[in-house]
């Protein structure tokens, strides 16, 4: 995975910035709110909620256990419809395969669609050294890349930009793109859309080739399907002449019957829709094989490993391949809204990107061995996954291998890594944790001692536990301890 | 080693492949698992027990509720409503897909536009409205579905122009569910699925109805006649 952003420091650091930063905390707190409170609604409708989430992940973890299996018949449907089918185990190797692909049609530029795995590969500044222009068409990826900025959420990019300052970057940036900005433009978000609108327009009507990445790939049939709401999707998959997807290989799906649970869980999930406006779904080149020039005559398909196959390697860890990228769980997330996405140094933010990023890229550099951190363990974000992963349980995980270090797989190899430097904090806490709960009854007596000095209780800690006492009280032991108030009042009983 | 065998090694070593000194416990064959998945199904297959009427008003409620204008007549009242509808618009010019019933213009004012093989985008952007049919519509999600029937052309044509009016014949056409759906559908053809006019919530999650697609979606619901 290249996509680490360079030089970003840990997550800690990052986020002390991002906590200062009261314009981005406003704006982020109040779009996850509006957001987990319609979505809430939406998954209320329907009665059989629960089943819909234990079937998608069933589908999901079928899949996974046997994904040669369903990567093969994908590729052999998708070549029958007439695509054709490309591998990529690394990001380099995809870029590779992109860019020729882009540079054998005779185009200089590129429109996208909005999709996570090109931006995980660094797709448009490879590109971008290839001397391609790439694109971004949908709305917040076009304010992120007009703005030369980074996507903080994975279905609003532009979170944390508020109308302001998207009219000023549009006002700025539009006119060495394209078609400037009307004048006048003012900050009401119809007329930036409709700023949009008259921008993107002149680039979907030209466009020869487009690059997009696909929700779900069905086996049985070779079809791909894209989840959009502008449309902007619609134009880059019907009106170029060249399509190339590159999609990660988890998103395969055995039947085109499994849609079935995905369209009803996924806009709920992510937009708190009952249905997204558009669904795109297409079969290599269509019944004429593209004599009817209904859609691209080329379609290239590229699956994509970077690190996904050393992620299922992990028997916890490969629960986080189950991931359909609603981005529920970073609206729900009390350290994603205090934080931002910026601070998790990586294209995937929030608690899923806390256990992808450590996976996918390795817990080598600062910002991915202290991602496994970055969470209070809540639980909210296992709450609403629409395929139940156990977040807090990979986060566990992950806070071990980092702490304690262990085997993992690196590029299909298996290797041992050492424990991490810095972390000797949290092995120590970590230690003395289990020391204690292995221990019954030395945890009991410490927490009695707890309880009867709990009128000596310091206000702040000494030490390095200053830090964390500065900004919060510290937590007054209970009068007396839950297992002797348990022992009294329910001792008897079962 | 090409990518392709690189990634398929991955993957068999990571789940325990026989022989590959991975670290999965094995699995079973897949064959075996091809017949008996182990997905629990047991989720509903549709959401309520509703007559036609009640479908039709729930479609109805959902496509406004998306912001879709929706209309109800019935065989006779199809051509006039849409000459108003057109004519409301100010359309001049109509994309018709090549198998429209040719009835259903009857009376419009506007200029009809084919869909030819040559149609560049330009072409198409200059055009003022289309009217189309339907593969089916969905009434829990509020949703049209348009699998390039005849009566609905290429997919280009809805997308283009920036007002688009989609015919759907009710009961015949509509569903309830998304598995109802899923069930009549060619996953062969190329498939859009339309709930309400395009729409953005990406700037301060503030819904915007319009951006790329038709920004104007009207949906005419016709009635069977009574039997």
């Amino acid at each position: 995975m290249t996509a680490t952003h360079l030089g970003m420091p840990a997550f800690p650091a990052a986020a002390r910035e991002a906590v200062r930063d009261d314009v981005l905390r406003a704006n982020l707190r109040r779009a996850t709110h509006t957001i987990r409170d319609k979505r809430a609604r939406a998954v209320t409708e329907l009665a059989d909620w629960d089943r819909l989430r234990a079937a998608g992940k069933a589908v999901k973890d079928h899949t996974l256990r046997h994904l040669d299996h369903y990567l093969l018949r994908l590729e052999a449907a998708v070549t029958a419809a007439g695509g054709t089918v490309h591998w990529a185990a690394d990001a380099t190797e995809a870029n590779r395969i992109v860019t020729e692909l882009v540079r054998a049609t005779g185009e200089r530029e590129v429109v996208k669609v909005k999709s996570m795995a090109t931006q995980e590969i660094g797709l448009n500044e490879a590109l971008e050294a290839a001397g391609i222009a790439a694109y971004e068409t949908d709305l917040a990826e076009l304010i992120v890349q007009l703005g030369h900025d980074r996507p903080s959420h994975i279905l609003v990019p532009a979170i944390h930009r508020n109308r302001a300052e998207i009219r000023d970057v549009f006002r700025t940036e539009m006119g060495r793109w394209g078609r400037p900005a009307p004048d006048g433009l003012g900050d009401d978000p119809r007329e930036l859309a409709e700023a949009a609108r008259l921008h993107l327009r002149e680039k979907f009507l030209r466009a020869k080739v487009a690059v997009s990445g696909a929700n779900f790939m069905v086996a049985e049939t070779g079809t791909m399907v894209v989840f959009e709401s502008e449309g902007n999707g619609r134009m880059c998959l019907t009106l170029p002449e060249t399509l190339i997807s590159v999609v990660g290989i988890e998103k395969v799906v055995p039947t085109f019957r499994d849609l079935e649970i995905f369209l009803q869980t996924l806009p709920r999930s992510s937009t708190a829709e009952r249905m997204n406006p558009y669904t795109t779904m297409w079969t290599g080149l269509g019944p004429s094989k593209g004599a009817d020039g209904d859609g691209p005559a080329a379609f290239h398909l590229v699956l994509l490993d970077n690190g996904r196959t050393d992620t299922l390697a992990d028997e916890v860890g490969r629960q986080a391949l189950r991931c359909i990228r609603c981005s529920a769980c970073l609206n729900v997330c009390p350290v994603y809204e205090r934080a931002g996405g910026h601070a998790y140094g990586s294209v995937y933010p929030g608690p899923i990107g806390a256990i992808l990023s450590p996976q996918l890229r390795g817990t080598g550099s600062g910002i991915d061995a202290s991602l496994p951190y970055a969470s209070t363990l809540c639980g909210a974000c296992y709450e609403v996954c629409p395929v139940a992963i156990d977040i807090p349980e990979v986060l566990l995980h992950l806070r071990e291998r980092v702490a304690q270090g262990g085997p993992v797989t690196r590029e299909g190899i298996r290797v041992r890594i050492r424990p991490a430097r810095g972390h000797t904090a949290e092995r120590a806490a970590m230690r003395a944790a289990r020391l204690l709960l292995e221990r019954p009854g030395a945890l009991r007596a410490g927490e009695r001692l707890l309880s009867r000095a709990r009128r000596l209780r310091p206000r702040r800690l000494p030490g390095p536990g200053s830090a964390w006492t500065d900004s919060r009280e510290l937590p007054r032991p209970p009068r007396e301890p839950f297992r002797d108030w348990w022992a009294r009042e329910r001792g008897g009983r079962a | 080693m090409s990518g392709r065998d690189r990634v398929l090694g991955r993957i068999r070593r990571a789940l325990g492949e026989p022989g590959a000194g991975g670290a999965g416990t094995g699995r079973a064959p897949v064959e075996a698992a091809a017949g008996e998945d182990g997905i629990p199904r047991d989720y509903l297959r549709v959401h309520g027990d509703r007559t036609p009427a009640e479908s039709a008003d729930l479609l109805a409620a959902h496509l406004r509720e998306y912001r879709a204008k929706v209309h109800r007549t019935d065989e006779d009242g199809l051509a006039p409503l849409l000459a108003r509808l057109l004519a409301a618009r100010g359309a001049r010019t109509v994309l018709v897909p090549p198998g429209l019933p040719p009835s259903w213009l009857d009376g419009a004012q506007a200029v009809r536009v084919e869909d030819r093989a040559d149609s560049t985008p330009y072409a198409l952007d200059a055009v003022d409205s289309v009217v189309t049919g339907c593969a089916l519509a969905v009434a829990e999600t509020g949703t049209i579905v348009l699998d390039g029937g005849p009566d609905q052309g290429r997919r280009r044509i809805t997308l283009i122009p920036d007002h688009h009016i989609c015919v759907v014949r009710v009961p015949g056409q509509l569903v309830d569910s998304v598995p109802q759906a899923l069930e009549r559908l060619d996953p062969t053809r190329p498939l859009t699925w339309i709930s309400g006019p395009s729409a953005t919530s990406d700037i301060e999650l503030d819904r915007v109805e319009g951006v790329h697609g038709p920004r104007t979606l009207e949906v005419v619901l016709i009635d069977a006649p009574a039997q």
